[in-house]
């Protein structure tokens, strides 16, 4: 089956997702993975908006409120050990319900732990990560002017320290 | 957004990326892709569907090993289990977004400008 990327995507959205073809990003970074998955120590990164309760604050929706062309470049951490009411939640554009009932729909922690234990990869990093996806709008598109030069570079560095070998990617 | 996983890469950690919008991520420049039908907010599946949410996540750990050269991209045949007309509303947030409701009262402005209120 060909993924229809339209298909719950509302219309008045769809403006922001065209990429003309002879505007096609070009460079493609793309490391190889150096040693097989079931050897490698993976590592999660979501833009749901989430946090540990428990240890961290909320992204800053209060901001984004009140400046609606601004998004949080932050990001929040969790432990292999995270509770499904430890998760807090407040994407203003997503209805977060579901993930306050199941977190692995976009961070799967235990999904990871399942399939370590079951062989099918190495090891599960001791930390992963949530963004939070809204990074700007408004007539200039989203700026990711932090992310790029700071907090993602922070995020790889602590993944590098950890021995990690490969991330699994899931926006929202 | 693709520009996560293209930073990271760049920082030399190998990615795949579980995305509702493959066409655009490939396009976007995303090292792999691995595509989903499934409504926003929801990358892995449906609450409490550990069978599903496994299944894309080892397709994602295969696909790791075995995409080959940049923008490789592969589909997953999962359907919602929820009709698409509900689906399509139930991931939006209940308020609009503040970006939503700025535009909106861009527009109301701009209209009673040309008005000539």
């Amino acid at each position: 089956m060909v993924v229809d990327d339209n298909k719950y995507l509302p219309r008045s959205f769809a403006a922001m997702f065209q990429v003309p073809d002879d505007a096609r990003v070009s460079d493609v970074p793309f490391t190889t993975l150096k040693r097989h998955v079931r050897e490698s120590r993976i590592a999660l990164v979501t833009t749901a908006g989430i946090w540990n309760k428990d240890t961290a604050d909320s992204f800053d929706y209060e901001r984004e409120k009140r400046e609606p062309l601004w998004g949080d470049p932050t990001y929040r951490v969790f432990g292999n050990d995270l509770r499904q009411e430890q998760v807090g939640a407040g994407h203003l554009h997503l209805n977060n319900d579901d993930v306050l009932a199941d977190f692995n729909i976009a961070l799967p922690i235990d999904r990871l732990r399942e399939l370590v234990t079951a062989g099918e990869a190495g090891s599960a990093a001791n930390h992963h990560y949530s963004f939070m996806g809204y990074q700007g709008g408004g007539p200039s598109g989203p700026d990711t002017t932090e992310w790029e030069t700071r907090y993602v570079p922070e995020v790889v560095a602590r993944m590098r320290d950890e021995g990690v070998d490969a991330v699994v990617v899931t926006p929202t | 957004m693709p520009v996560l996983a293209r930073t990271i890469e760049k920082g030399g950690l190998p990615t795949v990326t579980v995305t509702m919008m493959p066409a655009y991520a490939q396009t976007a420049g995303t090292p792999r892709v691995l595509g989903v039908e499934f409504p926003f907010g929801h990358p892995m599946g449906m609450p409490d569907d550990a069978e599903t949410q496994t299944g894309v996540l080892l397709a994602a750990l295969r696909h790791l090993e075995q995409a080959t050269e940049p923008r490789a991209r592969r589909d997953l045949d999962y359907k919602w289990p929820v009709p698409q007309e509900i689906a399509y509303k139930a991931w939006q947030p209940r308020e609009p977004s503040p970006i939503v409701a700025w535009f909106k009262e861009q527009v109301l402005k701009r209209r009673a400008v040309e008005e000539g209120n």
